[in-house]
């Protein structure tokens, strides 16, 4: 079976962003890069499914600028077969329903049975991208998996919601998105890092699908959180207790 | 004027306090303000969303497919409504989350994740990078706005409404690709998390399920609602509905008691909105102490039983 696996090329989340000093977005440059964390998981995921030993090829795929090659570099040296990258620099232009319609081209050429990402990318936090491509693929989707299981042209999927662990059965093809549970990703050797500059990596301009114009929102302001004012400590339970008690927190 | 549809949620049962949250946003909007019903049997939860404050109207959209609100079935009957309303809303809970974004896709909209606060008709203020940066953004043309409010900016609108309950019926062929299994719960009858007031969270540092005993146990003195840090979740200390944070709850209580937490910015997203933010930690670096109103460095297996005895008999 083919499975496709997108990624995303994410500022590093031990890396704390600010805002440009114009305000015109938030200041990337220079900053460590990563593969989205969730996204790491669904290639974790899928190459797992491959190792299982059903006949499984593992194609993976970035939209985004051309450094995003770094990221799927590092997705080839952890096992992916392939790797693409739909290469754009306007980076305003990567919103979850361009992304899905983009995906859903690609899905077209390929014909995966299972698509696998991350439920969230961990820049915008818009956990919309699988839904949406799922929706214009018009097939089923399991959002939040913390447990896959295939069998026979079905995928049973254990997933984290608010109420606790629901399960679904899906028909394949089907699109399922990852929460961090599902598992660890394995981290790369440096023997398969070389290994990987062997794999092939194609690049193709996104403006070379042809998409119609998607639906998009536009940002026209970058502001910092409103700041909590911490940093007050007690030195006793029975001080923390009178200042709660205080504060009419507790009776 | 604004045409807006909440999407009601619940658990067939009961309306979700979500519901109270979205109308809240809603009203934020202003305009006149139906509520969907998709369920199995909608009697008593589109009761409850009929007495929603400032709901002018609920529609009930009743068929044995909508009986576990899944996605894949809901989307393409909130798409066809879709054109009637100028706003579709649903709160940002695991299940708007799974279905507002298809709904949105086969309506040919884009959507607005976790709203925080309503600038405009079209125009919104919302949390990016784990809530490290807050950006505004509109929604060009003119086609219906979909928008997930973010639970914990809304406070739950009243009950006092009397909106007229509708039947509708939607000539629609569902997919039959996706089925339901079942939900697997813990039962405990502790506050909910997402809706508590107070709130008491385990970390990694409390090193065991059996140590978690003494979270439960404040907890139960103080009436709180229980929650964990993800590493505490992975750790299998607690199960994963009570991880707080970016990718588990976002909640807002008036009290919240943060238990060998070091404070990681995923999971301090998760509590930015609390009333009083209490710390206990053995490092006195730890970054939850620069958001805590109130920190208390110490080992927690020394504060905790101190802390009980102390709410029971004030020294
Ligand atoms: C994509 C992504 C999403 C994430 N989402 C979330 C999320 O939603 N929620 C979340 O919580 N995390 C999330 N994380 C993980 C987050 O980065 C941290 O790893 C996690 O919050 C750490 O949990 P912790 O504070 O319990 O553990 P640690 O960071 O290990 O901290 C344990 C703390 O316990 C203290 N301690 C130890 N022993 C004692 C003692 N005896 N008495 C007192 N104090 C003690 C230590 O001093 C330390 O500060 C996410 C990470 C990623 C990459």
């Amino acid at each position: 079976m083919k499975i496709l696996v997108a990624i995303k090329r994410v500022v590093d989340y031990n890396v704390r962003v600010q805002i440009k000093r114009d305000g015109s977005g938030v200041a990337t440059d220079g900053l460590k890069m990563s593969i989205n964390p969730f996204d790491e998981i669904a290639l974790e995921e899928a190459l797992r499914i491959r190792e299982a030993g059903t006949d499984t090829q593992v194609l993976v795929v970035s939209i985004g600028s051309q450094s995003a090659q770094q990221q799927l570099r590092t997705a080839l040296a952890m096992g992916a077969d392939r790797a693409l990258l739909l290469s754009t620099e306007d980076e305003s232009q990567i919103q979850p329903p361009l992304l899905a319609h983009a995906l859903l081209k690609l899905i077209e050429q390929e014909s995966p049975e299972l698509v696998l990402m991350g439920k969230q990318a961990i820049d915008d936090d818009a956990n919309q991208t699988g839904q949406m491509l799922a929706a214009l693929w018009g097939r089923p989707q399991a959002t939040f998996a913390s447990k896959i299981e295939l069998a026979a042209g079905l995928a049973t999927v254990t997933r984290e919601v608010d109420e606790g662990l629901e399960l679904i059965r899906v028909e394949l093809p089907a699109l399922i998105t990852t929460d961090l549970r599902l598992n660890t990703p394995r981290f790369v050797k440096m023997p398969d890092i070389m290994k990987a500059k062997r794999k092939p990596l194609e690049i193709r301009p996104l403006v070379e699908l042809d998409l119609e114009p998607t639906p998009h929102l536009e940002t026209f302001a970058y502001e910092p959180p409103p700041k909590r004012q911490g940093g007050h400590k007690v030195d006793s339970v029975a001080a923390l207790v009178a200042t709660l008690k205080a504060k009419g927190v507790i009776e | 004027m604004n045409k807006i549809l909440v999407i009601a949620q619940h658990n067939s049962r009961e309306l979700s306090p979500a519901t109270y949250r979205a109308a809240a946003c809603a009203q934020a909007i202003g305009g006149e303000i139906t509520v969907a019903v998709f369920a199995e049997a909608a009697g008593p939860i589109a009761a409850a969303a009929a007495r929603l404050d400032g709901v002018s109207r609920v529609i009930t959209i009743e068929r044995p497919e909508n009986a576990h609100q899944l996605a894949a079935l809901l989307a393409p009957q909130i798409a066809a409504l879709a054109p009637d309303y100028t706003h579709v809303l649903m709160t940002s809970t695991t299940c708007g989350k799974d279905v507002l974004p298809r709904a949105a896709a086969l309506a040919g909209a884009a959507m607005v994740s976790d709203v925080m606060q309503v600038l405009g008709p079209r125009e919104f203020r919302r949390p990016i990078y784990a809530g490290n940066v807050i950006v505004s953004v509109r929604v060009p043309g003119t086609g219906p706005v979909f928008a997930s409010p973010r639970a914990a900016s809304w406070r739950p609108v009243g009950n006092g409404g009397e909106a007229a309950i509708e039947p509708a019926t939607l000539e629609l062929c569902l997919p039959t690709h996706t089925e339901y299994l079942r939900l697997e719960q813990e039962e405990n009858d502790r506050p909910d998390l997402q809706s508590a007031s107070r709130v008491i969270s385990g970390g990694r540092g409390v090193g065991s399920t059996e140590n978690f005993k003494l979270i439960y146990s404040l907890a139960d003195k103080l009436g709180a609602a229980v929650g964990a840090s993800r590493a505490a979740v992975d750790a299998g200390f607690a199960p994963s509905d009570l991880q707080v944070g970016q990718t588990g709850k976002i909640i807002a209580p008036e009290l919240y008691i943060a238990v060998g937490i070091s404070g990681a910015i995923q999971h301090l997203t998760g509590i930015k909105d609390a009333g009083t933010i209490v710390a206990i930690n053995k490092d006195p670096e730890a970054p939850i102490f620069e958001v805590a109103d109130i920190g208390l460095v110490g080992d927690l297996f020394k504060i905790l039983p101190e802390l009980e005895q102390e709410i029971e008999n004030p020294s």
